[in-house]
């Protein structure tokens, strides 16, 4: 960084101007320095400022107008009034007109102002001197020496107990605000590993809070369950849903690939976690002729009939299969918790 | 109230708001104040108005932000819905998201003010990003405005993240699967991702935390820090004047425009209430976050086309077109595929903060600079600049690639392989296009210079040739268009001396000389006419 | 809302036409030219299904087979009921013209009475989902709430919070819902058009259909309401987006063009 890195020449401050000038002792590129100044129409004719000043005038009145139209709106417009406004639709009166009102009454004062301000204003163009942001040497050369003068009455470079005891303190003490911040929440333990399905819970239909049963579930159809048990006025029902959710499909048992699915399956009856592998988003569009899933979130695409593995787009393993069978009663029910954690990937999940 | 006899005959005579303002100097010192800032000089340009854009808008999302906390509840408590609007009616949601249903429906004036705010919010980002290009094209960072740059990039960065924190807060079907996005992205740092998610959910996602936490973040936290660096921003604004285009009479030493009382004063405060005009009129026409039509939110619930809010949507792009790498060894996974993205995602906003730092480096120049480079004259450093635009809306178009296949029915499998090619691609074109035409805008101003204006005359000469006729320049455009410098690159000079010794020369500068001939070599300048050229074309009038 | 909707649908129904005009020989034009014969005949109940059987070795069973029993070109029809007749062919998307990702609707060329027909020939061929009556699909008495819940948990996350569509895999996609018929709606839920999965009264009853067709009634029908404005397409924050790029920034950038601009000078006499 250091300036004697770079040949002084090289600076673009050598090839000024400056020094065409000298040499040639004419610059044909010479500053010819602030044009003369141009009155406006306004500034010659009268007749023309008055206009300017009606103008801004009218603006500041209309502003005015404005406002009492806001008050009268407030007043006057029911809350759930809709009319209808060509060519937007049908929206609510009481927005559009306190909207409108506002804003016509603040447009109307800043085009007033800057009508104002660009007619009558005087415009002569002013130059202000510049002055250099860095202190002259003289100044600087006196605040070293006070700093010096300070930091040698504070003793604080030959007291170096003093010092190294000092920053010693003052690393630690922000310690306490980090160990403060320990409660904000638990620690993860095997959360993540852990739904709330388990051998024998019944899958329940979303739709309809039925458990579902084999002949329920068509070819090609599309169904969510959650576990037999969990309500949606529970309090912890986003926690655990957040989890549990499952898609339910039925596939022709030939189309299936993957062994190991096949076996966790009944009579071609899948059933797979809702939440992408991804981040997490509910995965559901399920397209029933390609047998494909796709992630409407981030696009990542999974295909059912072969263990749900990746085949697009940014996941990073294949969505969990819970291991469904039927109860003594007919109804479809999990024979235990997902074997693996389910949603997006993280770093103890192995 | 208490008189002696001759300074009360003074004051008597000195009108009311002389006297408020003799008061205010005696313990504020406000004359030496005005002394230096009532007359001072601001240049007018439309351009230099982006960052007002910026100062206004943030401040209508205050005042609106301030309204709204007057409804709000930050709470993630159930409860029925039971408000006015009937396609809800009895669902449950939660606490924050009925009060805003509460202030969208059964407020009056509620939903134009949570209208504004977020237009506002929106705005706001895009005149920052606007207006940082400006200062980049111009080469307004350079010495001493390198601190406030960063001062500027910093507000950029903490607006994107005060947007994206209340965008999450009504807790409505969109804006929660934006937070699950968040919680997975958490989630992939490795050794710490599990802990930082559950610190920052209390617990498992969705809890019931986030809202009131995000709300302290989004009310108090980032827009506080935002208020004191838009403070700092903008004395350093007034502390080092404004930056000038070249032009007759604008010298490195002088700034030329109008002074603050009264023109000045009057265009910026008419701005304001310009710009507030146009964001409220705008809010009564369009809709903005209908969350009534969105629902609230449920962690197995979603809809297609859940996108953030256009700020956030480079960082969508990166997460949308990343393959899904990941890997698993020793009982551990390592999730390439959301956490490059989640690294890259801030390097894309460094690697444009960091350029004025590289080209000061480069140049080695320590100046101070005031008179603002036309970008054309800059040719390496703007086509950096669009290369970096390029990237970022290659990213955003990654970030909505459903809306671009269902609007354009093309397949989103081959957009997504698009935009992962054009990240690498679409920026180096970019930066080669522009290039050529910065040095064919400079060879056009050396025409102009050297040959005069196309005067759009045509003449036909004895011999029956057509010509146009071409009129000279005035002085000022003359001198408008060589005012600009040009920097000559970097020589190492030779690696022997005069002795026979070989001069070691550090790796460091060799990179420089290297950068420096790539910014300023023959291939990255057109030399700008000298006198001599000018005067040998002008005096011998055969030729042109 | 039906004009609108044809409207918004221009660009696509265009390039239909073009490929109609093309594609206008061979069997295709074969399926008009009786077609509007048979407008002018009297049809009568009784022979529906003889009537429907002279439609189909018209227009369908190039692809369908002679007895619906499907061929490379197109599935078997022999279960499907009278309700996927109603749907594909009232909504145009049969019969196919071209091939492509996915068959799209577009203008039907039957009349209701030849749709019931055809439905009726192919409903004899198997048994499977009926067409729905009136009543089924009426929206009133529905639980319009219960709907939107219904909807967010099955259908937004392909077809949009309101049913406005959205991208699938490889240039499929999920059509808008807006301005479909109720019993369209009702008829693809049954029996899973296409790529679309299947809701059947199984796992989604009757009563749980109407909400949903009352749900997007309420929320993406003719006389729904944007209190706010602008609904901009109902696609969320991309063109809340471009909306706040073009016209609010813009609006601004062209005000402070105005502000800074240089006031006309007198001219010089």
């Amino acid at each position: 960084m250091s300036s004697q890195d770079i040949p002084e020449e090289n600076l673009p401050v050598a090839q000024a101007d400056g020094a065409d000038l000298e040499k040639h002792g004419e610059n044909p590129f010479a500053d010819p320095g602030l044009p003369p100044h141009e009155h406006r129409i306004q500034d010659i004719d009268e007749r023309a400022a008055k206009r300017s000043e009606r103008t801004v005038a009218f603006l500041f009145t209309l502003s005015m107008l404005a406002t009492i139209g806001f008050i009268a709106s407030y007043v006057a417009f029911p809350v759930d009034k809709s009319i209808y406004v060509w060519p937007i639709g049908h929206i609510s009166a009481l927005n559009f007109a306190l909207g409108m009102t506002l804003g016509i009454a603040l447009f109307c004062i800043g085009a007033g102002a800057v009508h104002w301000a660009r007619t009558l204003m005087s415009d002569e163009e002013i130059a202000d001197e510049r002055h250099e942001i860095s202190a002259p040497p003289e100044v600087k050369a006196k605040v070293l020496a006070d700093f010096k003068q300070g930091a040698k009455e504070s003793a604080m470079g030959r007291r170096k107990l003093i010092r190294n005891t000092m920053f010693g303190a003052l690393t630690l003490v922000p310690l306490s605000g980090v160990v403060l911040l320990r409660d904000l929440g638990p620690l993860p333990e095997d959360k993540l590993r852990h739904t709330l399905w388990a051998k024998g819970k019944l899958l329940v239909n979303q739709n309809t809070n039925e458990p579902l049963r084999p002949a329920d579930v068509a070819v090609g159809s599309l169904t969510f369950a959650k576990p037999e048990g969990l309500e949606e006025h529970d309090h912890d029902f986003q926690t655990q849903i957040a989890k549990a959710a499952l898609m339910i499909v039925r596939l022709e048992p030939d189309d299936i690939k993957d062994k190991q699915e096949l076996e966790w399956s009944h009579e071609g009856i899948v059933a797979y976690s809702k939440i992408c592998t991804h981040v997490g988003c509910p995965i559901s569009l399920y397209e029933q002729q390609t047998h494909h899933v796709l992630c409407p979130c981030h696009q990542s695409t999974f295909d059912l009939t072969d263990g749900a593995r990746v085949i697009f787009g940014p996941a990073g393993h294949a969505l969990p299969q819970l291991r469904i069978g039927v109860n003594e009663e007919g109804y479809l029910q999990a024979l235990g918790d997902f074997e693996e954690p389910v949603g997006p990937a993280f770093w103890e999940r192995g | 109230m208490s008189t002696t006899t001759s300074s009360t005959d003074n004051k008597r005579k000195a009108p009311a708001g002389e006297r408020v303002a003799d008061w205010a100097d005696g313990r504020l010192g406000i004359y030496s104040l005005a002394k230096a800032n009532m007359r001072k000089i601001f240049p007018d340009h439309w351009s230099f108005m982006l960052g007002e854009i910026c100062l206004y808008s943030f401040i209508i999302i205050i005042l609106t932000g301030v309204y709204l906390t007057l409804f709000f509840h930050p709470s993630m408590n159930e409860v029925e819905y039971h408000g006015s609007y009937v396609p809800l009616q009895g669902q449950l949601m939660s606490e924050a998201f009925n009060s805003t249903m509460h202030i969208s429906f059964d407020v009056r004036g509620g939903l134009l003010i949570r209208q504004i705010h977020h237009w506002a919010a929106l705005i706001f980002v895009a005149a920052m990003l606007v207006h940082m290009m400006r200062v980049f094209f111009t080469g307004a960072f350079r010495k001493p405005r390198e601190v406030n740059w960063l001062f500027g990039f910093l507000l950029l960065v903490l607006g994107m993240f005060t947007g994206f924190t209340g965008y999450s807060l009504p807790d409505d079907l969109l804006s929660g699967t934006g937070v699950r996005f968040m919680q997975g992205a958490v989630l992939s740092v490795p050794i710490v991702g599990t802990y930082l998610s559950m610190f920052l959910f209390g617990g498992e996602f969705p809890g019931g935390d986030f809202v009131a936490r995000f709300y302290s973040v989004h009310i108090l936290l980032l827009p506080g820090i935002m208020l004191g660096l838009v403070v700092a921003h903008l004395i350093l604004v007034f502390y080092h004047k404004h930056t000038q285009f070249a032009g007759p009479g604008k010298t490195n030493k002088n700034v030329v425009g109008m002074p603050l009382l009264p023109v000045y004063m009057a265009k910026a405060g008419g701005f304001f209430f310009l710009v507030f005009g146009v964001i409220a009129a705008i809010s009564a026409l369009a809709s903005i976050n209908p969350i009534w039509a969105l629902g609230p939110y449920r962690p197995d619930q979603v809809s297609t086309g859940a996108q953030p809010d256009w700020y956030m949507g480079f960082s969508e792009g990166l997460i949308r077109v990343m393959p899904g790498w990941e890997i698993n060894a020793w009982g551990h996974t390592l999730v390439l595929g959301v956490f490059i993205p989640l690294i890259i995602f801030p390097l894309v906003l460094v690697t444009i903060a960091v350029w004025p730092f590289i080209e000061s480096w480069v140049t080695g120049d320590k100046r101070e600079h005031h008179i603002l480079d036309r970008p054309r004259n800059a040719p390496t450093r703007t086509a950096f600049g669009v290369a970096w635009l390029t990237w970022y809306f290659i990213l955003l178009i990654g970030g909505g690639n459903d809306l671009w296949a269902t609007h354009f029915h093309l397949s989103i499998n081959s957009i997504t392989w698009f935009v992962r090619i054009a990240f690498f691609v679409g920026p180096v074109i970019a930066f080669i296009i522009t290039k050529r035409i910065c040095l064919g805008l400079q060879r056009r101003d050396k025409d102009k210079v050297l040959h005069g204006r196309e005067s759009g005359i045509i003449k036909r000469l004895p011999h029956g040739e057509f010509i146009e006729v071409h009129e000279p320049l005035s002085q000022e455009a003359l001198h408008t268009l060589t005012a600009h410098e040009q920097h000559k690159p970097l020589e190492l000079g030779p690696t022997v001396d005069e002795n026979g010794v070989e001069r070691k020369v550090k790796g460091t500068q060799k990179l420089k000389a290297k950068l420096s001939q790539g910014m300023y070599g023959e291939e990255s300048q057109i030399p700008k006419p000298t006198a001599d050229e000018y005067k040998e074309i002008t005096s011998g009038h055969g030729h042109h | 809302m039906k004009k609108l909707s044809a409207r918004r649908r221009h660009p696509l129904a265009a390039v239909v036409v073009l490929i109609l005009a093309l594609a206008a020989t061979g069997g295709l034009y074969a399926a008009f030219a009786p077609a509007d014969k048979a407008q002018a005949e009297e049809t009568q109940q009784s022979l529906a299904i003889e009537e429907g059987k002279k439609l189909y070795s018209v227009g369908c069973a190039s692809c369908h087979g002679t007895g619906g029993q499907g061929t490379t070109d197109g599935p078997s029809l022999v279960g499907v009921g009278s309700a996927a007749v109603d749907f594909q062919v009232g909504t145009g998307r049969m019969p196919a013209q071209q091939p492509g990702a996915q068959v799209p609707k577009k203008k039907n060329i039957y009349t209701q009475a030849e749709i019931d027909q055809l439905a009726a020939y192919v409903a004899s061929l198997g048994a499977g989902p009926v067409t729905p009556t009136d009543k089924q699909v009426s929206p009133e008495g529905a639980d319009i709430a219960k709907g939107g819940e219904l909807f967010r948990t099955n259908c937004a996350q392909c077809h949009n919070f309101t049913g406005e569509g959205g991208a699938l895999t490889k240039g499929k996609f999920a059509p808008s819902l807006e301005g479909v018929s109720p019993k369209h709606i009702y008829e693809a839920m049954q029996t899973g058009p296409q790529n679309m999965p299947s809701f059947p009264d199984t796992t989604m009853p009757e009563k749980q259909k109407k909400d949903i067709i009352a749900y997007l009634d309420a929320v993406n029908g003719e006389k729904t309401e944007s209190p706010g404005g602008l609904k901009l397409g109902g696609l969320g924050p991309v063109s809340e987006g471009l909306f706040a790029w073009i016209f609010g920034l813009g609006a601004l950038i062209a005000v402070a063009v105005w502000v800074a601009a240089r006031t006309a000078k007198a001219k010089k006499s």
